[in-house]
């Protein structure tokens, strides 16, 4: 039994990867082609010619006005998928297409619904809307992980590993030692978890790009919309200083840290991240420096992860864990999973 | 070190809520009809939680209420 839900949507790329040139990349065990017609729209569809299995996406495989042409016997195909030539006959198969996917294009990633596409729902794909917003400047990467999507999950809803793992970098002591609220919508698919730090020490991740230092307000809010999109909504200010009533925060710093956890397979994750800040805009080397470190925070991430993986891979099925309250949004993440891999029967 | 519990943060109907007590290990939830129920861990708050809540959603809450 799988545990990756389907009938769901989950993002394969940044729109930034996908040019007129074939780009694969495998989503939830199935190989995908990405390619972009000359009208800048991404297409979707398996990345397995029809004919022998050669993979479009690789070379000498390649795109021809609106057509990928298979590197191994030429077979074609148009941007539906449909087969629209095969070497020496002029008549082509009826079953030659290749099975396509709907696809989206939004807040900078591409997103590919797998599962039954007549229920993909383009209005149902979680906004993030900073990462292509005016207003705030964006860092961003992926890095392939080595475990399952499940553990990436427990580690991002909760945020205590910050100060063990993470020391030195977005760690103190106080992320550890402040209690959480965890909140739950069932219907909506949200799991939300809230940690206000109100006298934190400044960790040199937001002292070097915002400036402040000594003592801070830190908050941390998950917004998590399971299976794939996880935003923290993070706060730093000078001490005592509140957003207004009317919700403005104009003296705050804000950066919005979004990860997109898309499994590969049963066991390895593409791990999208991206931080967007809305100060030091125009900053390159605040870029630089929070790019660099975020990368080293996902990198520290990765390295748990995979020998993590490997731990649990190889231990006799019904091990114990143990949760505590810092579990519980991660608890409640995981059920939400659970329904949702198994199309809502737990 | 922190100050109160954050405001209510989801605006849905049926939230389920759960407040780790200040100054304690102890684990506050609360259905959305109201009732709340302390925990002295995760495992034990999501399952009142999630029991709690059968035949009273919040459609049902409402048509009970007329």
């Amino acid at each position: 039994m799988s545990s990756i839900p389907r009938d769901q949507w989950y993002v394969a790329a940044y729109g930034r990867e996908i040019g007129q040139e074939p780009f694969g990349r495998t989503v939830c065990g199935e190989p995908i082609l990405f390619w972009r017609t000359r009208a800048g729209t991404v297409t979707a569809m398996s990345d397995r010619c029809v004919h022998r299995r050669f993979p479009l996406s690789q070379a000498p495989s390649r795109v021809v006005d609106d057509q990928v042409v298979c590197g191994y016997h030429g077979f074609t195909y148009g941007a539906d998928g449909g087969c629209v030539a095969v070497p020496g006959q002029t008549r082509v198969p009826r079953t030659a297409r290749l099975t396509s996917y709907p696809a989206m294009e939004q807040d900078s990633f591409v997103w590919v619904w797998i599962g039954d596409p007549a229920k993909a729902d383009a209005a149902s794909i979680p906004r993030a809307p900073w990462l292509v917003s005016p207003e705030y400047t964006t860092v961003s990467g992926m890095e392939p992980l080595k475990a399952r999507f499940g553990l990436l999950v427990d580690n991002l809803l909760d945020l205590s590993h910050e100060t063990y793992l993470h020391g030195g970098y977005i760690g103190t002591p106080e992320v550890a030692s402040t209690p959480i609220t965890t909140e739950v919508d069932e219907q909506a698919g949200i799991v939300y978890v809230s940690r206000h730090m109100d006298d934190a020490e400044c960790p040199p991740f937001y002292a070097k790009s915002t400036g402040l230092t000594g003592r801070i307000m830190r908050w941390q809010d998950i917004e998590y919309t399971p299976p794939c999109l996880y935003k923290l909504h993070s706060r730093i200010a000078p001490p005592g200083v509140l957003p207004n009533g009317d919700g403005s925060d104009p003296d705050a710093f804000h950066v919005e840290v979004v990860y997109a956890i898309t499994p590969e397979t049963e066991h390895t994750t593409h791990d999208f991240w991206a931080v967007a800040r809305d100060f030091a805009l125009d900053d390159q080397g605040v870029s630089d420096f929070l790019a660099e470190q975020n990368r080293t925070v996902v990198l520290q991430d990765v390295a748990a992860l995979d020998v993590l993986e490997q731990v649990i891979a190889t231990e006799p099925p019904g091990y114990q864990e143990l949760s505590i309250n810092i579990d519980t949004g991660g608890l409640a993440a995981r059920r939400m999973l659970a329904r949702q891999s198994t199309g809502g029967r737990v | 070190m922190t100050g109160m519990a954050p405001h209510r943060m989801l605006t849905g109907r049926e939230v389920l809520r759960v407040v780790w007590l200040p100054g304690s290990d102890l684990l506050e939830g609360t259905c959305h009809c109201g009732a709340t129920q302390v925990a002295e861990g995760p495992i034990e708050v999501w399952e009142w939680l999630l029991a709690h809540p059968v035949g009273h959603t919040a459609q049902s809450m409402t048509e009970a209420a007329r």
